[in-house]
């Protein structure tokens, strides 16, 4: 319900470390998005579009990657990875897991940018 | 012409939550605990929080609020009718709160003046969940009219809570709410959450509930 939120910011943050780069013209813009972050993929791809219609991201493409939720499970002393998020318990041994390690991340990995002119 | 990489690693909300990192050092700075309730539109947050608040002032203890809807003061009006201070927050058509409407509303409160602030968030198992609002505790409220799999169908809002709360149990009879199904959900989603069955029409779970919060504020030293 969030996303063109989402995208938004995205656009503003990416647009800030442009100004690194004079000139130059975003192809692509990857994200990492866990698997409860709340967000959906179709929707941030969508709104992708909105949200960069007239800036210098205009034209490029949004790649999302969604990254499955890893709990610590305290039985087997390791991270495992869960199938879903219907069920927060270990998949291998079935206890409950309550250390969450990955599955909330809401972060822009990198961008694909090609230079206005030829690097110095 | 070339093209490159340029790693970013950025958080997407990052001002959302350094504005949070900023409220939350406030709040520990003024010894006030910071509660957001979260839930569906209708869950019942606002007769809720009224019962609290009032009871709470009752007890003496000092309680402010900040409520989040999308248009109208109704709620705040409602809250207000506790005695204590209330804000509302109008979000405009905004699907959450965040960070720094919580900061613009504070604007003129002695925080160092209040036990516990809570904030009703707008009614809405999805967006909230991503925007930190500084708070000590997240309290996801689901009531019985709502059906036993609420937290199997938002696993986000769940797993994000600190405690959970049943409204409206004295419905559970004739709405037909299967109770052990619905601890089962929610501890599947969050193992090892509180719960608590409440209702403000009958009492029922209410103390355990203020217990909580004294024991909390308590807890934190």
């Amino acid at each position: 319900m969030h996303e063109l939120s989402i995208v938004t910011s995205v656009v503003e943050s990416v647009t800030e470390s442009l100004a690194a780069y004079p000139g130059a013209r975003v192809l692509e813009v990857r994200l990492r998005v866990g698997a409860l972050a709340s967000v959906v993929r179709e929707s941030l791809e969508f709104c992708y579009g909105i949200a960069a219609e007239g800036t210098a991201l205009e034209g490029s493409r949004l790649v999302v990657n969604v990254l499955p939720v890893v709990m610590h499970c305290e039985k087997c002393g390791k991270d495992v990875e869960l199938e879903g998020v219907q069920s927060f318990r270990c998949p291998l041994c079935g206890e409950p897991c309550f250390d969450l390690r990955q599955g909330r991340e809401l972060e822009i990995d990198s961008i694909e940018i090609e230079d206005g002119k030829e690097a110095a | 012409m070339t093209t490159r990489i340029v790693e970013l690693r950025r958080g997407i909300l990052k001002k959302n939550d350094e504005l949070a990192a900023g409220l939350r050092a406030s709040y520990a700075a003024a010894r006030v605990m910071v509660l957001n309730l979260v839930s569906s539109p209708g869950t019942g947050k606002t007769a809720f929080l009224e019962w609290t608040l009032t009871e709470l002032r009752k007890r003496g203890v000092r309680v402010a609020a900040l409520v989040g809807d999308l248009e109208t003061d109704n709620d705040a009006r409602r809250l207000a009718s506790s005695g204590a201070p209330v804000r509302q927050i109008n979000t405009h058509g905004i699907c959450h709160l965040d960070a720094e409407m919580i900061g613009k509303h504070l604007d003129g409160w002695e925080l160092g003046a209040l036990d516990y602030l809570f904030i009703e968030n707008v009614g809405n198992l999805v967006c909230p969940s991503s925007y930190d609002l500084g708070e000590a505790i997240r309290v996801v409220l689901l009531s019985v009219t709502e059906g036993e799999d609420k937290p199997l169908k938002y696993p986000t809002m769940f797993n994000s809570a600190d405690a959970a709360v049943i409204t409206k149990m004295d419905l559970a009879v004739p709405c037909g709410f299967d109770r052990w199904a619905a601890l089962k959900n929610i501890n599947e989603i969050r193992p090892g959450i509180q719960i608590f069955e409440t209702s403000v029409k009958s009492g029922v779970g209410l103390d355990e509930w203020l217990g909580y919060l004294e024991e909390k504020r308590k807890g934190r030293g």
